[in-house]
């Protein structure tokens, strides 16, 4: 579905990402760990297009996705969630789904103006998935909370809404970057049921930045392993946790056995 | 509530912060003396409020010790505290800084009578002294600022301490006696329409203020219509909130009929002043509007805007003034309004084009640069031969719709006609502001590029906020040409942005109803760039009060004074506490949720 | 509230930008139409330029030759002493926009938005200047001391601006720093504006005049084949004192060490010890100061002051620092001298020989249009930016 090719990019000199080899096939679930720095959000900034890479090749289902707009990417079918939540928090949590689905709607200023039946009909059907998409994750996101802006939201509820406007753009491939990140406990151990209703439910195939080992493990079909740009190692969790490079990467200490560990950022 | 926030609402906020009233006091002092140097007491003093006992002259100083006493006292109740309960410290607080505001007073009426600064400073001058003074020795003059002072000053910091109830009862009384005293000029107009003069004789004075008696009057009604009425309104008001969906969006239908039809006959009981007056609003509030499309919405702040209004204005008067230099087809009106709006959106396209990308205070600037390259133009003696240079363009006809004409000599019909082009733009934002173009919008106004990740195209969107915003501002300078019969570069100065944009910001970005408030408020009694609104006397003060309104609005209320309904609907309070990330608590709402 | 604003300053320090410099970063996109029509707009300023260029060698050749009579038929062309005569003229406004351009581009620098009332802190300055020259002149000083009551002049001007700029950091800037960027930018307009009014209100609406400057202050003098009036050399001469003092404290005083790592991140540099908010100030007050000098330079060049003064120089300082590269100090200075040339020269090299009447009206426009075509052709200005990543998005 997805395949990078020598994907390089370099800031000022330095080499963010080289020779990036990435390859996802329609369904899976692959994870991108490494430890900070090691370009997994610039490997992401590079997919939706907000980041051009110096060299190499992106190529989404047959096409490649070089020299595209993030709108265009998006409208392709990839979507994707930010590491520090950038939620439009002075628009409603409802807007924030409706508007997600701009690139696949159509009506323009005459529409609204003189209220079409296809208009009508339109903002309907954008309404009608908006909430079908918020009523995945339960009860949180809807009924009274659909008219608040999205700055009451609380942080866990905020990540939330934010994989809902991903979902709501109707993307085939999904990426998440650190979808769990600043959850307690129980709470991301519910993310990640739902990250896999995602793909059995919803058919999006994903690509998740994640530091929380348990999330990883539990979710994911194969992991991909960066460190200073580069890939040090690829497979399923139970090989790449062995990998002594992995292990060398993360200062030494065996993947995994300290789970919590990762989860602690600045 | 958990256990450990509870024992913390036990804690009560500390007493009195005295630095902060002597900072206080320093601040009111520094004011008074600016307000007195800038020349305010004198210059307003023949517009008097309640003859003869006060004028907007002396006002213009009074408010200082009782605003800023009552802004120094009041604190800010942490969350988890109680307020603690107000008592004679804080009256004493309140006199403190009155004191200091009039100390500034004082201190400058010395320094006047000692030394002669009149060179630079223009309002240095012995009139201003005897006013300051009451025309009496400058010891009894100090005394009487001193005693001002102290009196307002504690009266400020009572407002803490007073019950609730009774304050905002003084605040009605005191803000209704000053509001019919400054709208003397439309009242009086609009009593005229229903043959009321009597009532507006025994309220107002002859030559202008209120007369004791009819501030009384004032005064008793002020207190006495919320007493009858006020807990009723309340109760049809909740009533209304509690109905179906259904029925509650044809309540709203029937009043919005009801207040568009007393709009349209509004107009006839008006006087020549009033309609002019609503007319040059109207003008503001189509401006407005455009305005507020592109820096409310989209966040675009484009400080170029009057070069729309100019496009306008002047496409308008070269395509129906017989005495346009160039060409002159001498269209009428209604049809040399296809041709402007066309011809400013495209000029929207033109400017916006080459900006949209930049960042957005390069954005700002270069609009403004756009703005005064459109004036220049205009004023250029390289294009005189299309638009007249300084000479301008003269005898524009007025709008023809059949049953009479519409110009400037009969401000009635352009109040009107101000009125159903405001209906358009009113009707066109909202719209718009619903759909899926105005989502595109706010989602880029928030984060243009998450907007842009999640599938908006922020090129096209937001060159489309300066199209709509052009064709807004450009019926008000269809309108405003035809209103005026000529028309100038100087009409076109950046200064009418600026203007413009206060009114956006004052009456709350990205809010409808405010930036139509906004532009009643500020325009109509302040006035516009060069139209005179009720408080003509302000006409040398009121740029210095929009640039201070400007400042003192970002800095205290960025989103505006008028609330935004759709926005604040929803917002319980409680909802605010469910902000567990920020406080440090589990989130109460998945609690409920997973147990 | 706001969560967009709250933009996570990733634990990496150069690759976790997760804010993508869209305005930057090279596309090598699927062109839109408004690049389409951007390319136009950069081909058309170019042609205009490559023709009034052409037609104004064609003139200076012969007035008389169909070339230079094609486009503007009364062509005459202009002499040397013509042409040397507007460059410096040029030149000398352009040494004071740069002046005020470096308090532009350092608080741009610093703090990442423009304070579009720098101008009246350049305002102020003149206004000042011209109440102690004529309060001196008055008390006989001005002609027969005049060294010294242009010192003293100078010091107060650049005290009163100063203290202008320091304190509108602390009423109307610091309070608001970290809100969105509009929030500041908006209330800047607000501050100039009510700045403006200030002045009118206190001293009054009209025009004010500087005392006359003694003869051998103003006369020409020649230097290097160029005639210049003694005002302009005493201006070049100040720009250029003023930008050497800067250029010292920045790059080799701690002061300017402190101003450049608080350029660079404000929370790193906290962090490092740093006094942000003393820094921050500092970088007004010595922006405020440079506004100052600017300002007795203006007194000098034109001799009159309104309120309005500060407006139009500070539009085109503004201009000149993004000219120049906005955070680049240097760069404001020379973006200046070039648009200082650039109004100067171009009416008459470019538009006269195109046939354009009326041009000397037209200067303020070309000046507009010198930075809208440098922000469409190099956006990061002539000499680059010098701004932090957190800035440029």
């Amino acid at each position: 579905m997805l395949q990078i090719t020598d994907l390089s990019v370099t800031f000022g000199g330095l080499h963010a990402l080289k020779d990036l080899q990435f390859e996802v096939d329609e369904g899976e679930i692959v994870s991108v760990i490494g430890p900070n720095g090691a370009g997994k959000t610039t490997f992401f900034n590079m997919i939706s297009g907000m980041v051009t890479p110096t060299a190499g090749d992106i190529v989404f289902e047959g096409e490649s996705l070089l020299g595209l707009d993030p709108s265009q990417v998006t409208e392709r079918g990839i979507a994707r969630t930010f590491q520090n939540v950038r939620l439009f928090a002075n628009m409603t949590i409802l807007e924030n789904v409706m508007v997600a689905q701009h690139c696949r709607t159509d009506q323009r200023v005459f529409g609204a103006l003189f209220q079409t039946q296809a208009f009508k009909a339109e903002e309907d059907a954008i309404r009608k998935y908006g909430e079908e998409v918020l009523s995945f994750f339960g009860s949180r996101l809807v009924g009274y909370r659909l008219d608040q802006p999205a700055s009451v939201l609380s942080y866990a509820n905020r990540r939330r809404l934010e994989i809902a406007r991903a979902m709501a753009t109707r993307p085939r491939l999904l990426l998440l970057d650190e979808p769990v990140a600043g959850m307690n406990p129980r709470e991301s151990a519910e993310l990640t049921e739902l990250i896999g209703r995602l793909r059995s439910e919803w058919g999006f195939t994903i690509v998740m930045i994640e530091h929380d080992m348990s999330v990883v493990r539990d979710v994911s079909d194969r992991v991909v392993v960066l460190d200073h740009g580069e890939t040090i190692a690829q497979g399923p969790y139970s090989q790449v946790a062995n990998d002594p490079k992995v292990i060398e990467a993360y200062l030494g200490r065996p993947v995994g056995s300290e789970q919590t560990d990762e989860e602690v950022r600045p | 509530m958990t256990a450990t926030s509870e024992n913390l609402s036990m804690v009560e906020t500390p007493g009195v912060a005295w630095r902060k009233q002597i900072r206080f006091a320093l601040i009111g002092a520094l004011s008074t003396a600016f307000i007195a140097l800038a020349g305010m007491p004198v210059g307003l003093d023949g517009r008097s409020i309640i003859q003869p006992v006060l004028s907007m002259g002396f006002l213009s100083l009074l408010w200082v010790p009782f605003v800023l006493a009552t802004i120094a006292g009041s604190e800010v109740v942490l969350e988890g505290m109680t307020a603690r309960t107000r008592d004679s410290k804080d009256l004493l607080a309140g006199g403190i800084v009155g004191l200091g505001s009039a100390g500034g007073l004082v201190l400058l009426m010395v320094l006047i009578q000692n030394f002669n600064l009149r060179d630079p400073l223009v309002n240095w001058s012995p009139q201003l002294l005897n006013l300051l003074s009451f025309n009496r020795s400058l010891a009894v003059g100090g005394l009487l600022w001193v005693l001002l002072g102290l009196i307002l000053g504690v009266f400020g910091g009572a407002m803490h301490v007073l019950p609730k109830k009774l304050c905002s009862r003084i605040r009605t009384v005191v803000l209704s006696v000053f509001a019919v005293s400054v709208l003397e000029t439309f009242l009086t107009d609009l009593l005229e329409g229903f043959r009321l003069e009597v009532l507006t004789d025994f309220v107002y004075y002859k030559r202008g203020g209120l007369e004791v008696g009819g501030a009384l009057l004032v005064a008793a009604l002020a207190l006495l219509i919320p007493l009858l009425v006020g807990t009723r309104i309340r109760d049809v008001k909740k009533q209304v909130v509690d109905l179906p969906a259904e029925e509650r969006k044809r309540v709203n239908l029937i009043l919005l009929a009801v207040s568009a039809a007393l709009l349209l006959v509004l107009p006839f009981f008006l006087g020549k002043i009033a309609n002019e007056l609503l007319a040059n609003v109207g003008l503001f509030v189509l401006l407005a509007l455009g305005l507020n499309v592109v820096v409310g919405l989209a966040g675009i702040l484009d400080l170029g805007y009057v070069a729309f209004f100019a496009v306008g204005g002047y496409t308008t008067a070269v395509l129906t003034s017989p005495n346009s230099p160039g060409f002159s087809p001498e269209l009428p009106w209604p049809i040399a309004l296809i041709v402007v709006v066309v011809l400013t959106g495209i000029v929207g396209l033109f400017i916006g084009a080459p900006v949209i990308r930049m960042r957005g205070d390069y954005l700002a600037i270069v609009t403004l640069g756009f703005g005064e390259i459109i004036r220049l133009l205009f004023l250029s003696d390289w294009l005189s031969g299309w638009f007249g240079g300084a000479q301008g363009i003269t005898n524009i006809p007025g709008v023809d719709v059949g049953i009479g004409t519409v110009k400037g000599t009969d401000p009635r019909s352009v109040f009107l006609l101000v009125l159903v082009f405001c209906a358009i733009a009113i009707y066109v934002s909202w719209r718009l502001e619903n759909s899926r173009l105005g989502r595109a919008w706010m989602a880029i106004r928030e984060d243009e590029d998450v907007a842009e990740a999640m599938g908006v195209n922020t090129t096209n969107t937001k060159l489309m906020a300066f199209v709509v915003g052009a064709v807004l501002a450009s019926f008000s300078g269809a309108i405003f040409s035809a209103k005026v019969g000529s028309i100038f570069p100087t009409s076109f100065l950046m200064l009418v942005s600026i203007i413009i944009l206060v009114v956006v910001i004052v009456g709350g970005m990205g809010n409808i109803a405010g930036v139509i408030v906004g532009a009643l408020v500020l325009i109509g009694v302040l006035g516009g760039p060069k139209q005179p609104g009720l408080l003509q006397e302000f006409s040398q003060f009121k740029l210095l009060i929009y640039g201070a309104l400007l400042v003192w609005m970002m800095l205290k209320r960025p989103e505006g004074l008028v609330p935004n309904v759709r926005r604040t609907r929803e917002l319980h309070q409680d909802e605010f506490l469910q902000d567990a990330w920020l406080k440090g608590e589990i989130d109460t709402g998945d609690q409920e949720e997973l147990s | 509230m706001h969560l967009g604003g709250l933009r996570c300053n990733s634990t990496t320090v150069t690759l976790g930008t997760d804010v993508a410099t869209t305005h930057d970063a090279k596309r090598i996109s699927r062109v839109l139409w408004v690049d389409r029509f951007l390319t136009f707009i950069r081909l058309a300023f170019v042609v205009v330029i490559a023709v009034g260029l052409f037609a104004f060698i064609a003139q200076q050749i012969d007035p008389q030759n169909p070339l230079a009579r094609w486009l503007n038929p009364d062509a005459t062309g202009l002499t040397a002493p013509q042409f040397k005569g507007l460059l410096v003229t040029g030149l000398a406004q352009g040494a004071m926009y740069g002046l005020i351009a470096l308090g532009y581009s350092m608080v741009y620098g610093v703090l990442g938005f423009i304070n579009f009332a720098h101008g009246e802190v350049f305002m102020a300055g003149a206004m000042s200047g011209m109440i102690t020259s004529n309060k001196l002149a008055d008390a006989g000083l001005w002609e027969d001391a005049f060294l010294f009551c242009l010192a003293f002049v100078v010091i107060t001007s650049i005290l009163i601006s100063t203290a202008v700029a320091v304190i509108m950091e602390r009423i109307a800037y610091r309070p608001l720093r970290g809100a969105p960027r509009l929030i500041p930018l908006i209330t800047s307009i607000g501050v100039s504006f009510f700045l403006q009014n200030v002045s009118v209100v206190l001293l009054g609406p009209g025009a004010k005049s500087y005392p006359s400057l003694p003869t051998w202050l103003s006369q020409k003098r020649s230097l290097l084949g160029f005639e210049i009036e003694g005002t302009k050399l005493v201006v070049l001469l100040t720009a250029a004192v003023s930008m050497a003092g800067l250029w010292f404290l920045v790059e080799r005083t701690k002061t300017g060490k402190a101003m450049r790592a608080v350029a660079e991140d404000k929370e790193i540099a906290a962090l490092m010890g740093i006094d942000v908010n003393r820094t921050i100030v500092t970088t007004f007050a010595v922006g405020g100061a440079m506004a100052g000098v600017a300002g007795i330079l203006w007194g000098i060049l034109f001799r009159s002051v309104i309120h309005t003064t500060g407006f139009l120089p500070g539009i085109k300082a503004f201009s000149a620092a993004v000219v120049g590269g906005i955070g680049n100090l240097g760069g404001a200075m020379a973006g200046g001298l070039s648009l200082g040339a650039a109004e100067a020269t171009a009416p008459l090299v470019l538009l006269e020989p195109l046939g354009v009447d009326g041009v000397s009206q037209l200067r303020d426009a070309v000046a507009f249009a010198v930075l809208i075509f440098v922000l469409l052709v190099r956006p990061s200005g002539l000499f680059g930016e010098r701004l932090s990543e957190d800035d440029r998005a």
